[in-house]
């Protein structure tokens, strides 16, 4: 139990994808020009990331790793498919896209506008292929912990882009120089606001 | 330059400043900035994103006819991730230090925008020649903004280049200190920002309104 609250606390404020991985900054810089796209985005990506990364452990642990395929028989013992993961986690994530895609088509239309290329570009989008590969490097316990790690890198990244577009939304009628204007000063503020969550990296629970 | 006409020429070093696509298409900056605290790792990042985007998009344009448009970022996708498997087991094979130090980053470089957006915007439409042009003019682009944002933290920060010491003792001695801020993620970010800044002021027709 205390693990799983350490994970996620850790994986929202400490390790946050955005600011001290820079992860999923594409999306995360197109999207942030207004508070309600970003937080359908935010909510899309977590969702993946809860999905997709109990699948990518069992994966990991049964089929990929060395050893992994063990319960098939003493013959598989030593078969590493570890080359593998990469293709089959980006297939798993690939997969889970074009499913939430419909789902947002269905159900939320003006959303799926507002969103336009970047929901299929979850795909492709950093945070999500990173929180498996962080997964598999770490070497999580158990399936139970990967999906906290999940939860909690999803709602980082929702909180580090709701608050970018919240700045954003204001930051029409500063005065800002010229050629600061739009992608540099955003580079600024997501700058400034990950130094502010370095506060939280001495945290432990 | 008599081996290329002015459209190659144009597709090659467009990239590297005026369609930058780190600084003017916005593409890549995901797996990009974590690697820079040191030179060393931005110079290999850079030239196995260079290498991965010439060849994927070389792949790309071969098969671009025959690849259903439903299904093709999987397509893309696939053909990405085997590439970087590639690069990721010969980087583990002779540059393992490298590799260790770039993590998860090598992985990443399948999620790396540059290669989506020159894929479906480049690759799609255009003959494999100018493909690999375009792979590797958009590859040293990216490369360029990452050397340099690496030079400038490994100086600032260690006061080293590519590991060996260039700032003398004699400047310790004085009171000179290391700036810690600067290898800390967050100033990765603010270094890009000065590199857009400088070069939107040099190039006035990329400023935002």
């Amino acid at each position: 139990m205390e693990e799983l609250i350490s994970t996620f606390v850790r994986s929202i404020f400490v390790d946050n994808m955005i600011f001290a991985y820079y992860l999923g900054m594409c999306s995360y810089l197109a999207v942030s020009k207004n508070v309600k796209t970003a937080l359908g985005l935010g909510v899309a990506v977590t969702f993946i990331l809860v999905c997709t990364l109990p699948i990518n452990y069992m994966l990991e642990n049964y089929v990929l790793k060395e050893g992994a395929l063990s319960w098939l028989g003493a013959g598989f013992a030593d078969v590493n498919l570890g080359f593998l993961s990469l293709i089959i986690f980006i297939a798993i994530i690939a997969s889970f896209t074009q499913l939430v895609e419909m789902v947002v088509e269905r159900f939320a239309p003006a959303l799926y506008a507002s969103l336009g290329i970047f929901l299929p570009l979850i795909a492709v989008n950093c945070a999500i292929l990173g929180g498996s590969l962080f997964m598999q490097q770490r070497a999580f316990a158990s399936a139970g912990v990967a999906t906290v790690y999940g939860l909690g890198s999803g709602i980082g990244w929702l909180l580090a882009i709701v608050g970018m577009a919240a700045v954003r939304e204001k930051l029409a009628y500063s005065d800002i120089p010229k050629p600061l204007k739009g992608l540099g000063i955003t580079f600024i503020i997501t700058g400034l606001m990950g130094i502010s969550f370095m506060c939280f990296s001495g945290l432990k629970i | 330059m008599g081996l290329l006409s002015t459209k190659s020429k144009e597709i090659l070093l467009g990239p590297l400043s005026r369609n930058n696509p780190v600084i003017v298409q916005m593409l890549g900056i995901c797996s990009a900035l974590a690697v820079t605290s040191k030179l060393e790792p931005s110079i290999v990042m850079g030239i196995s994103v260079t290498v991965v985007v010439a060849f994927a998009n070389v792949i790309i344009s071969l098969l671009r006819n025959t690849i259903p448009n439903r299904i093709r970022i999987i397509v893309q996708l696939v053909v990405v991730a085997a590439l970087v498997t590639i690069v990721s087991e010969v980087l583990k094979a002779f540059a393992y230090d490298v590799n260790k130090q770039l993590s998860v980053f090598v992985g990443l470089i399948i999620t790396n925008c540059i290669l989506m957006g020159r894929l479906e915007a480049f690759a799609l439409g255009n003959g494999p020649w100018a493909a690999f042009l375009d792979g590797i003019g958009n590859g040293v682009g990216y490369a360029v903004i990452l050397i340099i944002v690496g030079f400038f933290r490994e100086l600032l920060g260690s006061g080293t280049l590519l590991g060996f010491r260039v700032v003398p003792q004699a400047f310790y001695d004085f009171g000179y200190v290391n700036n810690g801020l600067i290898i800390l993620p967050p100033m990765a970010l603010i270094v890009v920002a000065v590199i857009i800044w400088v070069h939107r002021s040099r190039n006035k027709t990329l400023q935002e309104n």
